[in-house]
């Protein structure tokens, strides 16, 4: 047994050593597609973040607790909802998006969104409580401080960005129940390795598990890194 | 726009009465110091005068005008807040709010940076400056704009002796240039320097209102009597 792991190790280490082309193509898509749901989360998760941190109105306080609730969306109800959005017989079936990589970004989407919004508006709403005064007596208008906020907060907001994106790269609920696994066309990192395992291929699953957790750690890293130079920097 | 005024201003938080019944005109010219212990409402009468507070009874008026904010009035905070950028960007900021046109806001910014003792400091960020730089620089912020009205709240609370004399050098040069100067300060020896007309406020009520002369001579309240009394050994 530990002969058979160390095998299947080795074996891993070579299929990622030389750029094996299944690997290089799975470990694309993975990136393309969480990539693309980071890039669109963020475009809507900031806005509603820093709205909700400036703005005051009814429900907000409601919208809150909804929005760190969702942080805790299990990926797989994501994947049935959007699948039954997007299947054939559902209200967006004439799309014909199900099982392609544009399903597995909608799904992602959905799922770290949330998660950016949440954690976007508790960094944004401690700024304000800072800046809210001096704003606005330098005459800012609510749409000027949320921009404000925005740029001011943008290295603590990297890492809230960062903690969505291994969110997405690691979960395998959703991707599985929109894209389907199929072998080149929506097969990522995440899908393989509970494939192949169950198949009992160990090297690529191993080989994909190793690059996941590399992928998680140099991002971790970086945003780190990010995080210690602008605190250096600015303050 | 002056002068400012107030009538039978109120302002009442969960119940608890901080300003209660303040009528006062402020005009043109002299220097207004308002005055008085910690928790008598100096803060809270200012915010009021500068619009970031409403009062819940009596109304404040520039010039009989009581609508809207004007944006010829500026303030400086007892603890400045520095956005996250260089010193210069800073006051490039609060220019751009005010609808200085773009060419301009540099070149004001760095004049009153040299006015203020900073011009070496342009490009460094602000929040890594020190306490009184940082004072200097909110000042050099509000007088940018070049308002006509300035509140200043406490402007040197935070600040050591050699800071504070440097800053009311700086108060005393923007008031030469005509700019009307409302302070606020618990500190006697601040109000005997930078005051003309002493505004003496006691638990939320304006008490007394006398040159400042007069007022350290011969205050007309027992409260202002007792508070020149109580803090004479730091005079």
């Amino acid at each position: 047994m530990g002969n058979d792991l160390g095998q299947a190790f080795a074996q891993a280490l070579g299929l990622i050593m030389r750029l094996d082309s299944q690997l290089i193509g799975i470990v694309a898509l993975s990136l393309k597609v969480s990539l693309s749901a980071v890039a669109l989360a963020a475009l809507v998760g900031l806005p509603l973040g820093a709205a909700l941190a400036v703005e005051r109105f009814r429900g907000r306080q409601a919208l809150i607790v909804l929005l760190n609730a969702l942080m805790g969306l299990p990926p797989v109800v994501v994947g049935l909802v959007v699948y039954l959005l997007l299947s054939r017989a559902g209200p967006l079936g004439s799309l014909g998006v199900l099982f392609t990589p544009a399903a597995m970004i909608i799904a992602q989407t959905i799922l770290i969104a949330p998660i950016i919004a949440a954690l976007s508006r508790q960094v944004l709403e401690d700024a304000w409580r800072e800046y809210e005064e001096q704003l606005r007596s330098l005459g800012a208008r609510r749409m000027t401080a949320a921009l404000t906020l925005l740029w001011d907060t943008r290295f603590s907001l990297v890492t809230i960005v960062l903690a969505g994106f291994g969110r997405a790269a690691a979960e395998v609920g959703a991707v599985m129940i929109v894209g389907g696994n199929i072998d080149g066309v929506t097969r990522v990192m995440t899908t393989t390795i509970a494939l192949e395992t169950s198949k009992g291929d160990l090297p690529l699953a191993l080989g994909l598990g190793v690059i996941l957790v590399g992928l998680v750690i140099v991002l971790n890293a970086a945003a780190n890194v990010i995080k210690e130079a602008a605190v250096r920097r600015y303050g | 726009m002056l002068p400012l005024e107030l009538k039978g201003v109120c302002f009442q938080v969960n119940g608890k009465l901080i300003i209660d019944g303040v009528s006062v005109d402020i005009g043109a010219g002299s220097r207004t110091v308002i005055l008085g212990p910690n928790g008598a409402g100096k803060s809270v009468l200012m915010r009021l005068c500068h619009g970031l507070l409403q009062p819940t009874a009596g109304s404040i008026a520039w010039r009989g005008n009581s609508g809207g904010r004007s944006q010829r009035q500026a303030m400086v905070f007892q603890r400045p807040v520095m956005l996250r950028r260089s010193a210069l960007a800073n006051i490039v900021y609060g220019l751009k709010l005010a609808g200085v046109a773009r060419t301009e806001r540099e070149l004001r910014a760095r004049d009153v940076l040299d006015v203020v003792g900073l011009a070496d400091r342009a490009q460094q960020t602000a929040r890594a400056l020190s306490g009184g730089e940082q004072q200097k620089l909110a000042l050099a912020r509000a007088w940018a704009l070049g308002p006509e009205v300035l509140f200043l709240d406490e402007p040197t609370a935070n600040l050591d002796p050699g800071a504070t004399r440097e800053l009311e050098t700086i108060i005393t040069a923007i008031r030469a240039t005509g700019t009307k100067i409302i302070m606020t300060t618990h500190n006697l020896g601040q109000a005997r320097r930078m005051g003309d007309e002493i505004l003496f406020l006691s638990q939320g009520r304006l008490v007394e209102r006398s040159p400042v002369d007069q007022f350290f001579a011969k205050p007309a309240s027992a409260e202002a009597a007792a508070f020149i009394k109580g803090e004479l050994p730091w005079n």
